[in-house]
């Protein structure tokens, strides 16, 4: 028998942790230490291959994670302890599931003895965190540790990415086995997922796609996960259909917003011209996205006329909302490749010019339309400035939940992917402040800007500290209504205007908040003083609040009213009380 | 349609229910029952009869039969749902397959004297049932068929003097010479 004192595969399984992280190119993690991750903490000490961001708050790493994964294409890694630290990561978890992003986080748990014991800071972890990650994994045994982290590695970046979660009682970390570098065995057999498009599939959606007299491309977030190639074969199949091309709230980016072929984003908030040219087309290309409900309004008056082509990599995502005539399961950029190659090929080239002319019809209603002022902020306004102040920088947008949100996705144009992280699928208020930690850790040069709200923003706001202690510049950049916005706006849509619980009565200052973590506060009230403020904010290299006093009760439109069509939006020159009355009638609200 | 005011658009769904066995091949480990049912539950899916056991033990491999209600769409989804999860290596809908054997196994105890006792008897060799426990006043029968052929037999067993029914769940398996 070998020396095994020797061996250098021979380690404690915090060892194995943070050597398994350097084997899959990790150099940031975030996390929180506590008692079941001690060993790994001081694993974490002795080396300087991984850097370690301390956030303020267990949700506040699992965001950081998912920003870093979403601005980089690499797996985030988030470290947190049992028990609380565990349970609060459920929320990015769930998050990361939701809008299929990379995540791995490792949690401690107390030894494997005492589990089922009720010991302090026990929690079933994997118990709580199954139907929250696309898998996870408790590991009892240190020689099955590599395997697991490995494994669990690749789950969470290939086919469809998602977060997984692997779960390691401290008596595996301080028990010493066999390591081994990542190696194609460590795959569960049963995991295979689909990457080539079936070519008959293929032919058929292009024989559709050459025909059509009405044709729409609905991308969503899988082009951006699928990687450069995908939104590059996006872009060439654009200009070589000449097709008219609009997305969810997660693929921005993918084909640049001042592309001639551009209708903004679609669905609920999206604009007049994308959902028309969606009601009314006759072929429609939906790549790497799901029919969500925030897509498609009332589902049997979706699009009723056109046939429908739907490519994605999860075949449980077709027709699970929306019945699709041509579904190709396979990865988007890889089917893309496959469908300019075969468009290319065939002699018959679509004319669409009536089509076009339509459409600029639509356009031309103006649907983002909004009354400027010159006493009081609009916050359309504020991101239009904001655009505009950063066109050409390299910057990086991440927002939180709600109209804030909704208008930095109207009047924000993204020309590259990666460069907008939101919560689109769960609806994470206090996604956007972590995220940007995230985001600027990956990315130390870029400018980072956080659009918030004045609610959401509260909700993260201790990784102030953390931007504070590691000297990351981020903007967070807050639309302050003094009202949850999104929730006012449906009171009064919907429930008579009884605002309730909607208004913030004691709002912090900002500024001094700021300054009182070390950062910058600065606080703009009129539309005079916006454009020098935000050059301020930019110029400033340290983290800043930036309180942007707007227009309290400006509501976000256009819209989609519940139980309406696309072609039933409500627009803003016609969102008067009357109409909107009218738009939204309807018997007590029930849920 | 009358619709409620509410963030979400409520919807009536008309298509009718189908039935649906289902068989799944997973990879025997910690929790991959509870991740199974927990997609049912999570998702709001019908369990109406679930029946594992191990049936490779050195593949560690088990077979999960699930009976299930829900729309044709809904049936789809679960399909795909199960499909994707990691430890599932197959999933066959045998109903869709139209070639498959579906079998149950009840244990069913009855009380009762005289006349009762004879009739139960008499039933239980029209159903191929056999007794497996007997005291001067109960009988333990033990049937086998599909889930049909146990529903009836309990019926007729109520008026003799039911006590109690334990049940597996079905078991299917496809007609052929060849395997899942």
């Amino acid at each position: 028998m070998s020396d095994k004192s020797h061996d250098p595969n021979q380690m404690t399984g915090a060892a194995m942790i943070v050597r398994a992280l350097i084997d899959h190119g990790v150099t940031d993690i975030f996390g929180y230490p506590g008692g079941a991750v001690l060993p790994i903490y001081d694993e974490i000490f002795q080396q300087s291959e991984v850097q370690h961001i301390l956030v303020r708050h267990e949700q506040g790493a699992g965001h950081a994670a998912e920003g870093y994964a979403r601005s980089t294409g690499k797996p985030g890694v988030a470290l947190v302890t049992s028990g609380p630290g565990a349970t609060n990561m459920v929320t990015p978890l769930t998050d990361a599931l939701m809008d299929s992003i990379p995540l791995v986080c490792i949690s401690g748990q107390v030894p494997t003895h005492l589990i089922g014991n009720d010991a302090f800071q026990e929690c079933d972890t994997v118990g709580i965190t199954r139907p929250c990650t696309k898998h996870n994994w408790l590991v009892r045994d240190v020689n099955d540790l590599a395997k697991v982290l490995h494994e669990a590695f690749y789950v969470a970046t290939s086919g469809r990415p998602g977060p997984v979660l692997v779960d390691v009682p401290k008596d595996v970390q301080f028990a010493t086995g066999t390591y081994h570098p990542p190696r194609k065995s460590d795959v569960h057999r049963s995991y295979a997922p689909r990457v080539k498009g079936d070519a008959t599939q293929i032919r058929k959606a292009v024989a559709l796609l050459a025909n059509a007299k009405r044709p729409v491309i609905y991308s969503g977030g899988g082009v951006i996960n699928s990687g450069p190639e995908a939104t590059k074969l996006l872009r060439e199949l654009v200009e070589v259909t000449g097709f008219p091309i609009t997305s969810t709230l997660m693929g921005l980016g993918a084909y640049p917003a001042s592309g001639k072929n551009w209708l903004g984003m679609l669905g609920m908030h999206g604009t007049y011209e994308a959902n028309m040219t969606m009601h009314d087309c006759d072929v429609m290309l939906c790549v790497g996205a799901r029919f969500d409900d925030r897509i498609t309004g009332r589902v049997d008056a979706f699009s009723p006329g056109s046939k429908k082509i739907h490519i994605d990599i999860d075949p449980s995502s077709i027709n699970k909302n929306i019945r699709v005539d041509v579904p190709i399961i396979g990865d988007c950029g890889n089917i893309l490749g496959d469908i300019l190659q075969v468009f290319k090929a065939e002699t018959k080239k679509p004319d669409i010019k009536a089509w076009w002319q339509q459409i600029a019809q639509w356009r031309a209603r103006n649907s983002l339309y909004y009354r400027k002022s010159n006493e009081v902020i609009l916050p359309q306004h504020a991101i239009q400035s904001l655009f505009e102040a950063t066109r050409g920088r390299d910057t990086y947008i991440t927002t939180e939940v709600g109209q804030h949100q909704m208008w930095a996705a109207q009047f924000f144009g993204f020309e590259e992917p990666h460069r907008w992280m939101t919560s689109g699928g769960l609806g994470t208020m206090g996604y956007g402040l972590p995220a940007a930690v995230g985001v600027q850790v990956a990315h130390p040069d870029s400018l980072v800007i956080d659009i918030a709200g004045d609610a959401s923003v509260q909700m993260t706001m201790q990784e102030m500290s953390t931007a504070v202690q590691y000297e990351l510049p981020i903007k967070i950049f807050i639309l302050n209504n003094q009202y949850m916005g999104m929730v006012r706006q449906w009171q009064q849509l919907l429930h008579g205007n009884r605002l309730s619980h909607s208004y913030s009565e004691a709002l912090p200052d900002f500024v001094k908040l700021a300054e009182a973590y070390g950062g910058v506060g600065i606080q703009v009230h009129k539309p005079g003083d916006l454009d020098g403020a935000i050059q301020e904010m930019i110029s400033v290299k340290r983290p800043v609040l930036f309180d942007c006093r707007v227009a309290a009760l400006e509501n976000c439109f256009p819209m989609i009213p519940s139980g309406k069509a696309h072609n039933e939006m409500l627009l803003p020159e016609q969102a008067n009380d009357e109409a909107t009355a009218k738009a939204f009638a309807g018997g007590k609200a029930l849920v | 349609m009358n619709q409620p005011a509410s963030a979400y658009f409520i919807e009536d769904r008309h298509d009718p229910n189908e039935t649906h066995t289902l068989s799944v091949l997973v990879q025997n480990e910690p929790g991959v029952l509870a991740r199974v049912i927990g997609l049912f539950s999570g998702r709001g899916y019908n369990i109406e009869s679930l029946t594992v056991s191990e049936t490779e033990s050195q593949k560690h491999l088990s077979r999960i039969t699930i009976v299930t209600t829900g729309t044709p769409m809904v049936i789809e989804q679960i399909k795909h749902q199960l499909d994707r999860m990691i430890p599932v290596y197959r999933v066959v809908d045998m109903t869709q397959t139209k070639r498959s054997i579906e079998r149950e196994l009840a244990m069913v105890k009855v009380r009762g004297q005289g006349e009762h006792r004879v009739e139960a008897l008499r039933l239980a060799d029209a159903f191929r049932a056999r007794v497996i426990d007997a005291t001067t006043e109960s009988f333990v029968f033990e049937i086998t068929g599909n889930t049909d052929k146990i529903n009836q037999y309990i019926d007729l067993m109520r008026p003799l003097g039911l006590v109690e029914v334990s049940r597996t769940g079905v078991a299917a398996i496809g007609r052929g010479p060849e395997g899942m």
